[in-house]
């Protein structure tokens, strides 16, 4: 997701920490935090994820005075043929890579900027046809640094893709 | 606390247990947290009665988060390089998580030391359900 402002907080790092189950202090206290090695609360591994909250268009976030596909009175919010209303068209994920140029801590200041990449057809055993598609976003700071480098894989499937 | 290359040794393998018993809020917790709210994370109607499948299930995202949590209590703050994931199976409400770190290579870049790890995620089934790999700096 392109975001043009991704500011690095310390409060949205201790959520994120909380809700992956991970009890480090570096992600929860300042104190703590400036004697580590890194000398600052940092970024979780998967923390860059957290940016489609600074994405204004972001499909998968229920937005204010238009339609969402999540249930209500009815088991969808949209009717078929609608336009709009969220939601990513089946696409589920199937890879995520990240590499770590260095790691984004609290008062950093980043942007995303995307570039699709390739994709490529599956038949699969449960879903049908599978269709994989790469895109690959870029995470520099307020000083034009490169800092982490995203590769997600989604793939859309024929029908639910249910395994384990 | 960082690794030391010098107490490692190729096919050595740290475990760690991410969750037992998978709850729902859990799943709600992730959407806020990470700003995705798909339903079919969160919203059980939709997601048997529009997506047909058999209930709410994890963001892969949170199944890959912790298991960074995992990887970074083993190698240390601030010290990946890389960390990526295939999703190999999906994750439900209920499930039992664990995961490891196996050492696969130990190598010098530019004069770093890094250490090549790969990563394996499974449920109380013994299914994985995320398999990847990560790379770290450790100490010599």
């Amino acid at each position: 997701m392109a975001v043009d402002r991704f500011p690095i907080e310390a409060s949205h790092i201790m959520m994120f920490a909380r809700s992956v189950g991970d009890a480090n202090p570096i992600y929860y206290d300042a104190d703590h935090a400036a004697k580590t090695e890194p000398g600052a609360i940092i970024a979780p591994p998967t923390f860059m994820q957290a940016s489609a909250q600074f994405d204004p268009d972001y499909s998968l976030r229920p937005k204010v005075g238009q339609p969402w596909f999540g249930s209500g009175k009815e088991p969808t919010g949209v009717k078929k043929g609608d336009s709009g209303g969220g939601g990513n068209k089946g696409t589920l994920h199937a890879e995520q890579h990240f590499e770590y140029h260095r790691h984004p801590k609290v008062g950093d200041v980043l942007t995303a900027t995307v570039k699709p990449g390739k994709t490529w057809e599956k038949e699969g055993r449960r879903a049908g046809k599978l269709i994989f598609s790469e895109t690959i976003t870029e995470y520099r700071d307020q000083n034009g640094e490169l800092v982490v480098t995203a590769r997600g894989v989604g793939v859309r499937t024929e029908r639910p893709a249910t395994q384990g | 606390m960082a690794l030391k290359a010098s107490d490692l040794k190729v096919g050595g393998t740290h475990t760690a247990t991410l969750v037992k018993d998978l709850k729902r809020t859990q799943l709600v917790q992730y959407a806020g947290a990470s700003g995705d709210y798909n339903p079919l994370h969160t919203d059980d109607l939709f997601t048997r009665e529009v997506a047909g499948y058999p209930s709410v299930f994890a963001h892969g995202m949170l199944t890959m988060g912790m298991t960074g949590a995992m990887l970074t209590d083993y190698v240390g703050d601030g010290r990946l390089t890389k960390f990526g994931v295939r999703f190999t199976a999906q994750v439900w409400p209920g499930d039992d998580l664990s995961a490891s770190a196996t050492v696969e290579a130990l190598r010098d870049e530019d004069g770093v030391k890094l250490v090549d790890l790969a990563v394996s995620t499974r449920n109380q089934d013994g299914v994985e359900v995320l398999s990847g790999y990560a790379t770290a700096r450790v100490d010599p």
